[in-house]
């Protein structure tokens, strides 16, 4: 893959200091996610080009399996196709995932396009991860070439990140609600 | 991520196949349950032979455990062994019989390597070693491992093929000539 092709695809998607776009979308037939909701904690958007194709279920695979790090920054993740949701019920049985996928099915790819993470050549999303503070604000985002893996490694280093400044705020704002009467 | 930098480096401690000084050392980080990795195990004794006392090689774990039920309690397994001096021996086992990894199937191999059987079973049922194969897990996510088996070539993370052996070796005979006439 050329590097200006890389780089020219790593400057479509939204970069760090963005507000994140919100937005809807089914977890399940009967049940819908709405990313303002989580508010409050660290969030993970993992955008993937399809269910059942070979990089994406060692993708999501590694996710599962690193699940409870992700968890012990308090951090959400979140994946996102265009897959319908029964194709997403299918594939999260098959491989025993223990965090949603979203459908961004109708009008397809519109989430994705929102984070400038569509493919139109393929019709699918790129392979983007972004991470959110709690907030709600972009602190790291990264578009991987669609036939590699990203790992995880970048992930924990933003929930590191934010964890850090997110430790600092707190102090603060306990400085601040020093002189309050405690709720 | 990109171009992942194996996080720590190898220490003395580890379980490694070839001389300290050799030019190349190459890690992988495997599940013993994993089909990949078993195709890999036989194509790693081929670049062995190939690269003699020029490499060294390193295993460190990485059991996939929510895909793979059994890769944990084998890890463990081989480490258990290893602190009997029979890393390897246990090691080559797993991999030569990845469709039978019960406990009952583990401990005959544990039997078969000659191991001193009430220490190893005592250490599997304590989980003596359940924090050694997490931190491994843990130190690969941090490299930047992104499935199984995920190979380092001198402390950078391996993105070529290693299904084809030739190729494999190829790139390892490159790391080393690359070294040896670094120091020259």
């Amino acid at each position: 893959m050329a590097e200006s092709e890389l780089d020219r695809r790593a400057a479509t998607i939204l970069p760090a200091g963005t507000p994140a776009p919100d937005f809807a979308l089914n977890a399940a037939p009967d049940k819908k996610l709405r990313l303002s909701e989580l508010r409050g904690r660290p969030v993970i958007l993992v955008f993937y080009p399809a269910d059942w194709s070979p990089v994406c279920g060692d993708q999501v695979a590694l996710y599962n399996e690193i699940l409870p790090e992700f968890r012990e920054y308090g951090a959400e993740l979140l994946g996102i196709s265009v897959d319908s949701v029964w194709c997403h019920a299918a594939f999260a049985k098959d491989r025993k995932l223990r965090f949603p996928l979203l459908a961004d099915f109708e009008p397809k790819g519109a989430v994705a396009r929102m984070y400038g993470a569509y493919r139109d050549q393929g019709g699918t999303s790129e392979r983007a991860l972004f991470v959110l503070d709690s907030d709600g604000i972009i602190r790291w985002s990264y578009c991987s070439p669609i036939g590699v893996n990203p790992g995880a490694d970048g992930i924990l280093n933003a929930l590191e990140l934010i964890a850090g400044k997110s430790t600092s705020t707190k102090t603060e704002s306990f400085r601040a609600s020093a002189t309050e009467p405690t709720p | 991520m990109s171009g992942g930098q194996l996080t720590p480096p190898v220490s003395a401690e580890e379980h490694a196949a070839g001389p300290d000084e050799g030019p190349v050392t190459l890690v992988e980080y495997g599940d013993y349950e994993c089909p990949y990795c078993g195709m890999a195990h036989p194509i790693v004794k081929a670049v062995q032979r190939a690269l003699g006392d020029q490499l060294r090689f390193v295993f460190r774990n990485f059991p996939l455990a929510e895909a793979h039920p059994h890769a944990r309690l084998a890890a463990q397994a081989a480490e258990a062994a290893g602190a009997q001096g029979r890393f390897w021996e246990m090691h080559d086992m797993l991999f030569e019989n990845q469709n039978a990894l019960e406990p009952a199937d583990i401990l005959g191999y544990a039997k078969s390597i000659g191991l001193d059987i009430a220490r190893f079973e005592q250490d599997l049922e304590a989980g003596t070693y359940a924090k050694k194969v997490r931190d491994d897990f843990r130190n690969g996510v941090r490299s930047g491992v992104n499935g199984t088996p995920t190979f380092f070539v001198n402390g950078e993370r391996y993105d070529g093929s290693w299904a084809n052996e030739e190729g494999f070796i190829r790139a390892l005979r490159d790391a080393a000539r690359q070294v040896v006439e670094a120091s020259a």
